[in-house]
């Protein structure tokens, strides 16, 4: 049998009131897929990754987490919903996200962040989420600092520790939302080589960046969205180099 | 040394009466608490017009009307509902309100609407970013509401809740009024017995000082342990 795909997104739509930020994404991934999303702010690139673990609910549109078909329902106000919450749970824990502003929970050390879902979400043992947690702590490179409280670290680390947590739940699909923006130049490098490692390993990402070199050389895939659509799509030598939309030449161009 | 004319063993009963009312009281204003702020944050139009009503209401009246109301009113009720229940069922329902019950009641209820807004405010004082997580993380309701929310809320909670509790307890004083018999009462009887006003205050006063300031004590203890995890401003 052929690997699933672990994600599929069809025709993703999702209106603000008024507002129509997503207009029809569309996204396949096969496993080992690292998929970047770049784009302008205010493209709906965050929007969208947000749509995928549920966190917003598309207006209309299909997502399929490894073959299982995520459920819709309207309610009283014929708002979309999701039909069953155990489910989007389920999903949510196979979908780990890493936020732009770390969002690891204050009053817990790194270790208790880290075992905190896969211990309550999934049931792993106490014992085994501990062992898990300090595998991944030191993949990150911050085993050392795995008593500390996120306030006791700085960004980049807070960040690495964000990306264990991510991974203890040895999610189908990692999400990561502008993973490096919130932090300072000089510790951007340190989570963007985690990225990359993590890449190699052939764990399947997705990627809202606006780091241009992270998304040429680690992705397989690269969309570029513009006003709630996918304005150029395909592999980094395809958009970068050779690209078909008047919007990406422009976005690519430096202007100083 | 002190010398309470034979009084001290009554005072002693009556402080032991005020601790435990207090207690009670704090218990069950912090449960009203806890549901009056998840109400007034909640989705439902219902929910939150009832929980309104209920802070407007115990906010704007005060405690000793609040008091009285209940205690005279709420024994006027009780008999009201046995002579119906008899009539219609003959079925014999009665009980005495009984003035420890009452003040727990009272008291509960109007600092369930102080801590109200104290947990309301705390709520809304949390991260969005530490409750999306959660949910980003595959959490039910009820486990990001105590994993996450409840510890996170009780931190900018405390100050609120400290304060409260101290106001509570100088209130229980109140219920001398409606005959418990409290330490206030009993030195209330022993200071005009014995013409002696001073020698019976000035030690009531002392016990709810150091009631207060033990009580300072203990919440700075909490504080501190609610903010570990909290880089603190210097």
């Amino acid at each position: 049998m052929a690997d699933q795909a672990p994600l599929i997104c069809r025709d993703i739509h999702k209106t603000f009131d008024q507002l129509e930020v997503l207009k029809g994404i569309s996204l396949e991934t096969r496993k080992g897929d690292v998929v970047s999303l770049i784009g302008s702010s205010g493209s709906g690139k965050s929007t969208f990754l947000r749509c995928i673990n549920l966190l917003e609910t598309p207006t209309s549109g299909d997502i399929i987490v490894h073959g299982d078909p995520i459920r819709f329902t309207t309610n009283r106000k014929g708002e979309r919903i999701p039909a069953d919450n155990k489910q989007v749970e389920r999903i949510r824990a196979k979908l780990s996200m890493v936020f732009q502003s770390f969002n690891l929970w204050s009053h817990m050390t790194v270790l208790e962040n880290i075992i905190e879902a896969p211990t309550h979400v999934l049931k792993v043992p106490k014992k085994e989420a501990i062992e898990r947690a300090e595998a991944y702590l030191n993949k990150v490179g911050i085993y050392e600092r795995k008593d500390y409280y996120p306030a006791q670290m700085s960004g980049g680390q807070q960040q690495r520790a964000a990306i264990a947590r991510a991974l203890a739940m040895e999610p189908e699909v990692m999400l990561f939302d502008e993973p490096t923006s919130a932090l300072d130049p000089e510790l951007v490098g340190e989570v963007l080589k985690v990225m990359q490692s993590l890449a190699e390993e052939g764990r399947t990402m997705i990627v809202v960046t606006h780091e241009m070199a992270f998304a040429r050389d680690v992705s397989s895939q690269v969309l570029f969205l513009h006003q709630g659509v996918i304005e150029e799509q395909g592999t980094p030598e395809k958009v970068f180099d050779h690209p078909d939309s008047e919007r990406m030449k422009q976005f690519l161009t430096p202007n100083f | 040394m002190l010398d309470l004319k034979g009084y001290g063993p009554a005072l002693m009963e009556g402080a032991i009466v005020t601790i435990e009312l207090a207690f009670l009281s704090l218990a069950l204003s912090v449960a009203l608490g806890l549901i009056g702020a998840s109400a007034k944050l909640s989705q439902s139009r219902v929910a939150k017009g009832i929980a309104t009503t209920y802070t407007t209401l115990i906010r704007g009246v005060p405690d000793l009307v609040m008091m009285l109301l209940f205690y005279y009113g709420g024994q006027v009720a009780v008999n009201m509902l046995s002579d119906y229940i008899w009539e219609a069922y003959e079925i014999d329902f009665f009980f005495q309100f009984d003035p420890f019950i009452s003040g727990v009641v009272t008291i509960g209820l109007i600092f369930g609407a102080y801590m109200t807004e104290t947990f309301r405010g705390a709520f809304l004082a949390v991260e969005k970013g530490q409750i999306e997580a959660a949910r980003a993380y595959g959490f039910t309701r009820l486990h990001t509401f105590r994993r996450i929310m409840l510890p996170q809320m009780l931190r900018h909670a405390l100050p609120g809740l400290g304060n409260n509790w101290q106001v509570l307890l100088k209130t229980t004083a109140l219920v001398s009024i409606i005959g418990l018999t409290d330490m206030v009462r009993v030195a209330e009887e022993a200071a005009k017995a014995e013409r002696m006003p001073f020698h019976f205050f000035i030690p009531v006063a002392a016990v709810y000082l150091a009631l207060t300031a033990g009580s300072e004590l203990f919440i700075k203890w909490l504080d501190k342990r609610a903010n570990v995890g909290v880089v603190q401003g210097s």
